[in-house]
């Protein structure tokens, strides 16, 4: 049976045995197939890389010296015994699903996706296939976005209200995906000042054509003297840091989609909480399995144990894929994130660090 | 719901005292005079009674969400509170009616006692009428769980910043036995002049961390035991006698001994005390006075194993006249010559000062606090009027170390609010010959540093799961601090720690440096009288 499989699961990550290939592996191997640049999928180390040309910039900046080929969204590549396309997954700039297919059975790997266009990454499109391997960082329907427009017009509301008490509203988010779409819904409204490392992946996207209103990069000099008012992106981690306190009595907050619960938005300390995530929400997963056709579906990164029980519930062939992941290489020190959910829930892997 | 759901927002938002009650005084400056009278009731822990158990709230919820009872308790698990749960999981509010508080809270009382089908109907129509905060609110007000975080001198202040009337007297009118139903909002601030069997808000101590002799003289200080019971106040004014814990409770009628007192004490007299059980010379161990306090009527059987007695510490109210503002040392005489004047047989006495030449005198006595059942020493300044509540300077708790012992964890569960998803609630064991033994759980005295460490640390490590219960590689060691141990047949190691805590995590020792059961029996052998 397991011969038949397109993909298998190993201690390395999902392998195509036929392609001789593995997608997002977390141990060296000799070809990686990456959906995108967060470092939990684009880990260093492989002989060769393949993503998308949107994504690579990125990931080569991320990781340095590699061998990295690229493929445009929706060509077609043969691999081995094996066709292998990349679809937009609208998760980040760049990001990928990827549909492996053999004599006509089509496999397809979400990597991390969310179906709300966002305006910046390439929009989500379902892609039918037989076997579809879904993220489920959000796999439980506590979770559910409000619409992007809902959410600009909240962090508006709270970015005006401190502008007229003159303060600056600093504004954590992870540094690559999260960061940028907040400048795509805000930088018509003021000045947007940045941390080194949002300037950096920002550089970057806005160097391939991204379309991002213009931005500073916090230099020594600026403070919330020079730029009263205005709103600051930096990485979770920079909050509370000597880096932060040039900025005065600012106001804080945090853009995650852990911020719906409330329990999480109360251990950081009692900042304003916006519910925005680059990830599918309850809906949204189950929407996006909905559309691929598939009938068999394996779930991995998240609450996979009672999504799948779900999924089986639906009347799917449901499986979990165990991932390499625990608390402590999540590389990213950008957010602390809750563990495993409690209760039993999730397979043994947590959500990683790289939910924004 | 909505003007009350924004104060909670504002309130949740930030921890600045100044930001917190700015935003309560503008509440109860704007917000319908009826919601202000529920707000101060709801923030003095006057909780309207439960109407609805958690089990019918999780099956309405999880029935209206369409979601299998299972999902709905994995949901639970993640977010830590069940009406938060709920607020998640309901679909989308299909009305936009905006209830007052007063009218939602109204409705609420009304559903006591009501068949269920009716109360199911009532709290499914809330919920498909209410949104985001406000839904979550209103189900924290049907769980009888609301808390707002808000501790009671915080909101008396914005209170008094919002009316004028000020902040002390405010604080009395507040406390007692009214009932936000009945109560008007200017009735409340204004007072109605009648004392009633209304207490007075309670003075309170902070633990005194420097040296004694930074306090100057000894004799500038009234030394007590610091008793552990239930702290009490009485209050015995014509037509009206009632015993108060400082929790706010009416606990008159949970101690009928005190009764008598009614008759013997002088009109319009308050004192303030510590409940406890008595063996006719000295205090029994807490344990016996939990068997009082959990019940709403006594019988005979227990009064006659754990009889109630108050040591009385203050004089508050002197033939009905308000005499706080005296200094301590003109209080407690006039309190012994009241006790000097009552039969020595009423369960009351006064709470005996232990006096010193000096310091180094006074902590050779305070050592043996644990012989006499007592947590350590009080120091009270003589000059110092009564306060109302803690206001550092006057009163200081002298407390024992407490006892230590090295334990390892063997089951983590994780906590619920602010602690949701992280493991912080945890089972330790004692090592008895080659078996651990579990002898305590605790959950408090770590940083949030140290449970998200842990956290990580039980994901790996967990063997086995019993719901939300893991049971982990026994390897943490943590030193476990506790103010008394008793022997209770009902634990499997034997005895019963009082106020268990973590002091430290113990990243320095090993499994095969804690502490024994052998050790634990030597202190509770140590303890007994």
């Amino acid at each position: 049976m397991a011969r038949d499989n397109l993909l298998t699961f190993t201690d390395k990550g999902i392998f195509c045995p036929e392609g001789g290939f593995y997608i997002d592996p977390w141990r060296p191997v000799d070809r990686a197939l990456i959906t995108h640049g967060h470092s939990d999928h684009a880990r260093p180390g492989h002989n060769r890389y393949l993503s998308t040309d949107k994504a690579a910039p990125v990931i080569r900046a991320r990781l340095g010296d590699i061998t990295i080929d690229t493929i445009p969204y929706g060509e077609t590549r043969a691999i081995g015994g094996v066709n292998v396309t990349f679809h937009p997954a609208g998760h980040v700039p760049g990001s990928a699903q990827i549909a492996v297919e053999r004599g006509g059975e089509v496999w397809v790997v979400s990597g991390d996706y969310k179906v709300e266009n966002d305006g910046l990454s390439e929009a989500f499109a379902p892609v039918p296939c037989h076997t579809f391997i879904s993220e489920c960082t959000f796999g439980l329907p506590l979770f559910r976005w409000q619409p992007q427009a809902a959410i600009t017009a909240d962090i508006t509301d709270w970015w005006a209200k401190n502008r007229a008490e003159g303060r600056i509203s600093i504004i954590s988010a992870y540094s690559l995906g999260k960061a940028q779409r907040l400048m795509a819904m805000l930088g018509h409204q003021g000045p947007i000042l940045t941390h080194g490392a949002v300037t950096h992946m920002t550089d970057i996207l806005r160097d391939q054509g991204y379309n991002l209103p213009p931005t500073i990069h916090v230099t020594p000099d600026i403070t919330h003297k020079t730029h009263p008012g205005a709103l600051v992106v930096a990485p979770g981690s920079a909050l509370g840091t000597p880096w932060a306190k040039r900025f005065g009595d600012a106001a804080e907050a945090t853009a995650s989609g852990w911020m719906a619960l409330r329990g999480i938005r109360r251990r950081r300390g009692a900042t304003t909480g916006f519910a925005l995530s680059d990830h599918a929400d309850w809906p949204g997963l189950n929407q996006a399995i909905r559309a691929t056709g598939a009938e068999r579906v394996f779930v991995t990164h998240g609450y996979t144990a009672p999504f799948r029980r779900w999924l089986s519930e639906q009347g799917y062939d449901a499986g979990i894929i165990e991932t390499a992941y625990h608390g402590d290489d999540a590389q990213d020190p950008d957010f602390m994130l809750p563990e495993i959910p409690p209760g039993g829930a999730g397979g043994g892997q947590p959500p990683v660090a790289t939910e924004t | 719901m909505k003007r009350f759901a924004e104060l909670f927002a504002a309130l949740d938002t930030t921890t600045s005292t100044a930001a917190r009650t700015k935003a309560l005084a503008e509440y109860f400056r704007t917000a319908p005079e009826a919601d202000r009278v529920w707000t101060v009731a709801l923030l003095s822990g006057r909780r309207p009674k439960r109407v609805v158990n958690a089990t019918e709230l999780r099956n309405w919820a999880a029935e209206a969400a369409g979601l299998p009872l299972w999902l709905f308790e994995e949901s639970y698990n993640v977010a830590g509170d069940l009406a938060e749960t709920i607020a998640l999981l309901l679909p989308p509010a299909t009305t936009d009616a905006d209830p007052t508080l007063d009218q939602a809270l109204r409705q609420l009382i009304q559903l006591a006692g009501q068949p269920e089908p009716i109360r199911k109907q009532a709290t499914l129509a809330a919920w498909a009428q209410l949104q985001g905060d406000a839904r979550l609110l209103y189900t924290k007000l049907i769980t009888g769980g609301f808390r707002m975080g808000v501790a009671q001198g915080l909101m008396t202040r914005a209170l008094a910043q919002a009316t004028g009337v000020e902040e002390t007297t405010l604080a009395h009118r507040l406390m007692g036995d009214w009932k936000p139903e009945t109560t008007g909002f200017h009735a409340l601030i204004e007072g109605d002049g009648q004392q009633g069997a209304r207490p007075y808000p309670f003075a309170l101590a902070s633990p005194l961390e420097a040296e004694p002799e930074t306090l100057g003289p000894v004799t500038d200080w009234l030394a007590e035991w610091k008793w552990d019971g239930i702290r009490g106040q009485i209050i015995a004014r014509p037509g009206a006698f009632a015993v108060w814990s400082r929790g706010e409770d009416l606990i008159t009628d949970r101690f009928p001994e005190f009764a008598a007192l009614a008759d013997f004490l002088p009109p319009g007299t308050v004192i303030d005390g510590e409940i406890l059980a008595w063996d006719g010379v000295a205090p029994l161990p807490f344990a016996a006075l939990q068997t009082r306090i959990t019940r709403k009527t006594v019988s005979k059987a227990q009064m006659a194993k754990a009889p109630a007695h108050i040591l009385a510490y203050d004089l508050l109210e002197d033939a009905g006249e308000d005499i706080r503002q005296q200094p301590l040392a003109h209080r407690r005489a006039r309190l012994a010559t009241i006790l000097a004047q009552i039969p020595p047989s009423l369960p009351l006495s006064l709470s005996p000062q232990i006096t010193a030449q000096d310091w180094p005198e006074l902590t050779a006595e305070r050592a043996k606090a644990r012989d006499k059942q007592a947590e350590g020493l009080m120091l009270k300044r003589l000059s110092s009027p009564y306060h109302q509540g803690r206001k550092r300077g006057d009163w200081w708790k002298w407390k024992l170390d407490p006892y230590a012992v090295d334990a390892v964890m063997l089951y983590a569960q994780a906590g619920h609010g602010r602690r949701a998803n992280l493991y912080t609630d945890y089972t330790f064991a004692v090592r008895d010959g080659n078996d651990l033994v579990p002898f305590t759980k605790a959950y408090s005295g770590l940083t949030d540093a140290e449970f998200n460490q842990i956290t990580a640390w039980v994901n790996r490590n967990t063997l086995e799961r019993f719901g939300p219960v893991r049971r982990v590689k026994p390897e943490l060691v943590f030193e476990i601090g506790f103010e008394g141990i008793q022997a209770s047949p009902r634990h499997k190691s034997g005895l019963a720690l009082r106020f268990p805590r973590m002091l430290r995590w113990r990243q320095d020792k090993a499994l095969d440096q804690i502490d024994t059961l052998e050790s634990l029996r030597a202190l509770l052998a140590g303890t007994k009288p």
